[in-house]
């Protein structure tokens, strides 16, 4: 059964992700940043759902259970297409999108792949155990790839002060998530985990909306100067 | 174990990126040159500031009313100051080089509280200026 806590909290989150969602429609981000306005369409679409489903069903009932688990698979993939965004957007004018693309769809599939085997091999085979080592193993990937992405952006040279925050406030979160899901790995069952991880889902939403309304399209910032020690 | 190494991985590289991004929210404010006056109210230097000066510029700049549209910025560095206090308590005596590093990015979150400082006393001589000539 959820408390007042859990419906605050819930309710917080949606109210985020929607001021977000009109904060990039209001600066037009729908045709640059179609993935970002997608994922926040797919968090709020969630949100609905979930709500939904718990005042149908109830909170502990099977179809919460699963949609709950699925959901949170489709939006770690959905992640997965704006981290490919970004990439493209660093590296727009080499004009390696299509592979990067491709790149990006061969490592999701893999993934997949080898969570399945994983929790295959193991001796009990849940559907939830799946879900969660596929998240926790997708949240990695996504860490390693924009690790890679911020390197190649420091040597690059690039200094597109949204897109710079955008690659970092990703990073900050897809690195809170693996880890967290690790944790989640470590002591599942636990009932912390069920105010943290919507609290979590509020970074990408809020870091958006502040990239977006506080910063210019056109300014421009060095990435030396975030990564050379403090004079 | 494979979770145990994910957790240690994901742990660092939030770090790293937590700093980075906190940076690019405050970088801003790290090229501007403080006014002399400026410099003789907060104490601090031409290009520097120490960490232990936050607190009292934080003080300075409640009491110095500016147009708005810089409290974001005030709590957002403010936080990453008292995340940078936390890991100075932790790590202070295990690294010694760690807590110098952290004591200059204090002293950098210090130096954006007097460039705040500096534009909210530009802000409020503007608008002195402006009605002493209205009258």
């Amino acid at each position: 059964m959820l408390g007042p806590v859990n419906y605050t909290i819930w309710f917080g989150v949606f109210l985020v992700e929607l001021f977000s969602l009109l904060c990039l429609l209001r600066k037009g981000a729908l045709s640059k940043h179609f993935t970002l306005v997608l994922y926040l369409c797919a968090c709020l679409a969630t949100d609905i759902g979930g709500y939904s489903i718990i005042k149908t069903s109830g909170y502990n009932s099977n179809a919460y259970f699963y949609f709950y688990f699925y959901s949170q698979s489709l939006l770690t993939i959905c992640l997965f297409f704006v981290l490919m965004s970004l990439y493209s957007q660093v590296f727009s004018e080499m004009g390696v999108g299509k592979h990067i693309r491709a790149g990006a769809m061969l490592l999701l599939a893999a993934t997949a792949g080898i969570s399945l085997h994983m929790v295959a091999a193991s001796a009990d085979r849940f559907v939830t155990l799946f879900v969660t080592e596929l998240g926790q193993n997708l949240y990695f990937v996504a860490v390693l790839l924009t690790y890679l992405l911020w390197g190649a952006m420091a040597k690059l040279r690039e200094n597109r002060v949204r897109l710079l925050q955008l690659v970092l406030s990703m990073g900050v979160y897809v690195s809170l998530s693996a880890g967290s899901y690790a944790m989640v790995n470590l002591y599942p069952n636990h009932e912390f985990w069920r105010y943290y991880f919507p609290i979590t889902e509020m970074c990408l939403p809020v870091s958006w909306a502040y990239a977006f309304m506080k910063v210019s399209d056109d300014a421009r910032m060095g990435t030396a100067r975030l990564l050379a020690p403090t004079r | 174990m494979i979770a145990e190494i994910v957790f240690a991985i994901s742990f660092l590289t939030l770090a790293q990126f937590f700093v980075s991004y906190c940076r690019s929210l405050i970088a801003k404010s790290r090229g501007y040159e403080l006014s002399e006056q400026a410099r003789e109210i907060s104490g601090v230097a031409a290009n520097t500031a120490r960490g232990d000066q936050f607190k009292r510029l934080l003080t300075l700049i409640a009491l110095c009313p500016g147009p708005g549209g810089d409290a974001n910025r005030i709590r957002a560095v403010s936080t990453y100051f008292n995340l940078l206090g936390f890991g100075q308590a932790l790590l202070s005596r295990a690294i010694p080089s760690a807590a110098r590093w952290i004591d200059a990015e204090r002293g950098g979150c210090a130096y954006v509280a007097a460039v705040v400082l500096d534009r909210r006393i530009a802000y409020r001589r503007t608008v002195l200026l402006q009605q002493l000539a209205r009258n």
